[in-house]
């Protein structure tokens, strides 16, 4: 299970909630608390217009499961599939008085609504002189594993975090990803919120009541002082696993998990770094002009000096997502594949200052 | 008399603003004195003023590329405006939106859009606001018979009927998308026809009739305030200029500008119409023209005395409210 330790205290019961449940609970409570959040999407009830029963799929992952039994048709809105129509009506209303959550069933959907994001939603503040703000989320699931194959598996966190105006989050647990669905929420700009698909029902405890974590702060799920690993999303996993191994053999990795990559936390990574001298980053995004790459350019610029051994980054290749299991699991970064790259980056370069 | 002559006054008096407004950007452009891409409306301002003479500072409207006879006509300051094409740090986006990106929430006007078919997603946004907090207000977004071909527009379109949304589409049909004719990039050759498709009501008018589209527009708008749902109104009109100030318009017929600043003007027919019925006298628009051209040029001088934005404090500013 993750570990919290930087976390606020924060008193009162907890449950053990899966990462579906705990967005879930974030965005029922807003809505409770706060009548302008409205949730607009496809099938994030389901069945409207049909025979059957309402509130059929709760979204196509559940995760809106229930939302509507609850707030009505008027506040969680089953849309046409037009995501370009979606995002849209997300940004003019979050422009005039309400705080919407859009849902792009799969964030390769962006591809037909980026004009809506990109060229609208994030530049409005700064074209309009700062007269505008607009409260909105966008909420995508991310990322491989499911054998969906290239449109529905991709990593595009990168695309999104390049646009100067939006704020990306990529909660790794279900503690965090309450916490910061809050944030989102609560938050006055425009907030792309990333869920990977296979993390869904990974649970650990999460309080009951209702808190935010700010934006640009990262967790540290493992802390050590020989190698700095810095993970996102589902990679956080992974980076967890190898830190566990080493710290049998005695070697302290120190993850960071930066929870948001727009803001990014450079700091903590600054710092990491100017103990360990030697970073690993782990990216399910391609390798050109990705998290990884980025991260790798801060640290090269602004940490040379404190660097032991040459950064090393792990990423899926630069090819689409495949779909047969044997070329999907060869794409996807894995543990494996970073125990190979610390164990490397440990033994290169100079020892011990 | 069908419409107070408070009325006739104040739509004329904006038509003539719209006018000078474009006549001058154009000669300001020329002289140098407006960086980067402007697009003017001039002959087009009956629908502008139509559209959005009855609507308070709390409708919404969503403008184009050609967006200025829009703002001037939903209430924006003439004065901020042409502070803001000219790039300067008092316009009414601090110089950081420009002719293209012009806006003031505060008006009502959710900007101009220089990506074709931007506008109206995001007005259905405003629309579905309205509907949600119960505030009556409706929203409308300018398009052009260009824009009409985007998907985006089609989508809008759509969900507005869905969601029945307050919602009026106004087509602004000049004839050209860019230096495309209509007649050839719109299928169906009929945007009205394809409009109507949608499942919203859809009406084609004289777009150089202020009365005719007006009438058309109020329906519209009333139909959208009392929850009836999205309309759709073509409005064929004329282009004086070209697409972009400065565009050879080499696509253009033989003297079809010219017979078209002689023939097919809009405020030479809201004039003629309004003294033979003998609801205003020449000497009242005569009167509005002068102190139009003194506005307009109060506010040539003052903008080109305005302080430009200062790289230090600006470039970085207004990004995020918080980061």
């Amino acid at each position: 299970m993750t570990n919290h330790s930087n976390n606020p205290a924060i008193g009162g019961k907890t449950s053990m909630k899966t990462i579906r449940e705990a967005i879930n609970d974030a965005l029922r409570e807003e809505m409770r608390r706060d009548p302008t959040v409205i949730i607009l999407g496809e099938e994030v009830s389901g069945g409207a217009g049909c025979d059957g029963e309402d509130d059929a799929y709760g979204g196509v992952f559940g995760v809106t499961k229930g939302l509507m039994p609850e707030f009505g048709r008027e506040r969680v809105i089953d849309t046409p599939i037009s995501e370009a129509a979606i995002i849209g009506a997300a940004a003019g209303a979050a422009n005039n008085g309400l705080r919407p959550v859009a849902e792009l069933m799969f964030f390769d959907f962006i591809g037909v609504s980026f004009d809506q994001i990109f060229n609208q939603a994030a530049k409005f503040r700064y074209m309009f002189g700062g007269k505008s703000k607009t409260p909105m989320v966008i909420r995508g699931t991310v990322g491989g594993g499911w054998r969906a194959g290239a449109q529905h598996s991709s990593m595009l966190h990168s695309i999104v975090t390049h646009i100067a105006g939006l704020k990306v989050v990529m909660p790794a647990n279900a503690y965090d990803a309450k916490g910061l669905m809050v944030q989102a929420i609560r938050d006055d700009d425009p907030v792309i919120f990333l869920e990977h698909k296979v993390m869904y029902d990974i649970a650990c405890e999460v309080p009951d009541e209702q808190y935010s974590i700010p934006f640009g702060e990262a967790s540290f799920p493992r802390q050590g002082n020989d190698v700095t690993i810095v993970a996102i999303s589902n990679m956080v996993t992974h980076a967890i696993t190898v830190a566990d191994i080493l710290a049998e053999e005695g070697i302290g990795c120190d993850v960071i998990d930066p929870r948001t990559v727009s803001p990014l936390d450079h700091e903590a990574i600054l710092e990491s770094v100017e103990v360990t001298g030697r970073l690993v980053i782990i990216d399910e995004g391609n390798p050109r002009c990705g998290l990884a790459t980025d991260i790798a350019g801060i640290v090269a610029e602004h940490g040379f000096y404190s660097l032991k051994a040459p950064i090393l980054t792990v990423t899926a290749p630069h090819t689409p997502v495949p779909f047969a299991p044997e070329l999907e699991d060869a794409y996807l970064p894995s543990a494996e594949k970073l125990m190979v790259a610390v164990r490397e980056v440990l033994a290169a370069g100079r020892s011990g200052a | 008399m069908p419409y107070s002559t408070e009325f006739l006054l104040s739509a004329y008096r904006t038509m003539k603003t719209i006018r000078e407004f474009e006549e001058r950007c154009v000669k300001e452009f020329e002289g140098g004195n407006i960086p980067g891409f402007t697009h003017v409306s001039n002959g087009q301002e009956a629908i502008a003023v139509a559209a959005c003479i009855d609507l308070s500072d709390k409708d919404i409207i969503g403008s184009t590329h050609r967006g200025h006879g829009h703002c001037i006509a939903k209430g924006c300051d003439v004065g901020g405006m042409m502070k803001e094409i000219m790039g300067r740090a008092t316009g009414l986006c601090k110089g950081k939106g420009g002719s293209m990106h012009i806006a003031d929430i505060d008006k009502g006007m959710l900007g101009a859009n220089a990506i074709v078919g931007g506008g109206p997603p995001l007005v259905n946004g405003a629309a579905l606001a309205a509907k949600t907090l119960g505030t009556k207000n409706v929203a409308l977004s300018f398009n052009g018979d260009g824009s009409a071909n985007q998907g985006t527009v089609f989508e809008a379109m759509n969900l507005a009927v869905v969601l029945k949304l307050p919602h009026v589409f106004v087509y602004e049909n000049n004839g050209y998308a860019e230096g495309t004719a209509a007649n050839y990039g719109v299928g169906s050759n009929s945007l009205t026809d394809r409009n109507a498709g949608f499942g919203m009501p859809a009406e084609c008018v004289d777009g150089l009739d202020f009365f005719a589209t007006y009438e058309a527009l109020k329906t519209a708008t009333e139909r959208a305030r009392n929850g009836g749902g999205p309309t759709a109104i073509e409005a064929m009109c004329v282009r004086f200029d070209g697409h972009f100030i400065g565009d050879p318009q080499l696509y253009r017929g033989k003297d079809e500008i010219k017979n078209a600043r002689k023939n097919q003007d809009c405020l030479k027919i809201f004039r003629e119409r309004v003294i033979a019925e003998g609801w205003l006298k020449a000497a009242e628009m005569n009167a509005i023209d002068k102190e139009v051209m003194a506005e307009i040029e109060t506010s040539v001088v003052d903008a080109l005395a305005a302080p430009h934005p200062d790289p230090a404090t600006d470039l970085m500013s207004d990004v995020y409210c918080s980061y």
